[in-house]
């Protein structure tokens, strides 16, 4: 990295600001639609601190992959299951969010403990590495982690292939095999949601 | 001054925090995979700071950082299949109605 150490200070704690920011806003807003915003604001944060790591070709694939691809794959979920729903108030709720911030401290606590007070060997950098982060990368994919990567590809096969068929709609209506076509208005949405089980059903609350 | 490992690692430590208090403690499905999200992009931050200050030579924390975005975007993709085939299946997306496995 060339940058002077000023620089790197400075965007430094302005790339953190703006990620612990929006990581807090993304947990505690109560509207999701600017959960999933700011979202990507964070995301793109971490690839400005990639940057500062010297690692070019991994924050141009953060941005990528997960800016471009993963939050839109939020946001279509969200308006796929955009139903403005009053949740159904538990009781002793606060117990649960109180109990979680002082587990979720303590374990940042015993984090930060650990990270200041171990002895990292930390590799003398000598300026600017020899050759391109992309061409060792490259050299790693293709010789030692070969198996992997290319394991990585059926992986990514699998996940889609799992997905389609998780998220299509099993059923078909009827009225398209028949000839009932021409009284159904042309752009009306043929299926519905399945009816609800009978094991714990929502609506009507069980007697136990 | 020196930006030092200390830096991105409290960072990254804070980061996962957050995502543990928000997959504990939200009750909409996809505000919780929005957490998962978060807590791999902690540990995402983690290698490559130790890729970065204790192997700079050969990187082998930037090839373990895409290995792990590969994996956190198929667990997306079929997470979100989920969320939608449960949302389907029960008509809401609050976790707390969720109970078709409890005993």
């Amino acid at each position: 990295m060339n940058l002077a150490e000023g620089v790197q200070i400075v965007s430094f704690g302005i790339l953190s600001v703006m990620m612990i920011a929006g990581a807090l806003g993304v947990v505690l807003f109560s509207n999701i639609v600017y959960s999933a915003f700011l979202l990507c604001g964070v995301f793109t944060s971490i690839a400005g601190l990639y940057l500062l790591l010297n690692a070019d070709f991994v924050a141009a694939a953060q941005v990528l992959i997960y800016v471009g691809a993963v939050n839109v794959l939020i946001l279509f979920a969200i308006m796929l299951v955009n139903k403005r729903e009053d949740f159904r108030t538990i009781p002793n709720a606060w117990v649960r969010q109180v109990a979680t911030a002082v587990v979720c401290a303590g374990l940042f606590a015993l984090l930060g403990t650990m990270v200041v007070s171990t002895p990292w060997a930390i590799v003398a950098t000598t300026g600017a590495p020899a050759e391109s982060s992309i061409v060792t990368i490259a050299k790693h994919f293709f010789t030692d982690f070969l198996l992997p990567f290319e394991l990585a590809s059926v992986f990514l096969l699998m996940a889609m292939v799992g997905a389609i068929v998780l998220a299509r709609r099993d059923f078909l209506p009827d009225q398209l095999s028949s000839n009932k076509l021409s009284e159904t208005p042309a752009f009306s949405l043929q299926e519905r949601p399945r009816e609800l089980v009978s094991a714990g059903d929502v609506s009507a609350p069980e007697s136990k | 001054m020196q930006l030092q490992l200390q830096y991105f690692l409290l960072l990254a430590a804070a980061l996962f925090c957050i995502g543990v208090y928000g997959l504990i403690t939200s009750r909409n499905a996809v505000r919780v995979l929005m957490s998962i999200e978060l807590m791999l992009n902690a540990v995402n931050l983690n290698l490559m700071g130790f890729s970065n200050y204790l192997d700079p030579v050969q990187i082998k924390g930037q090839v373990f950082t895409v290995f792990v975005v590969t994996v956190a975007a198929a667990e997306a993709a079929v997470g979100l299949a989920i969320v939608l085939a449960i949302y389907r299946n029960r008509n809401t997306v609050d976790m707390e109605e969720f109970n078709l496995l409890k005993w």
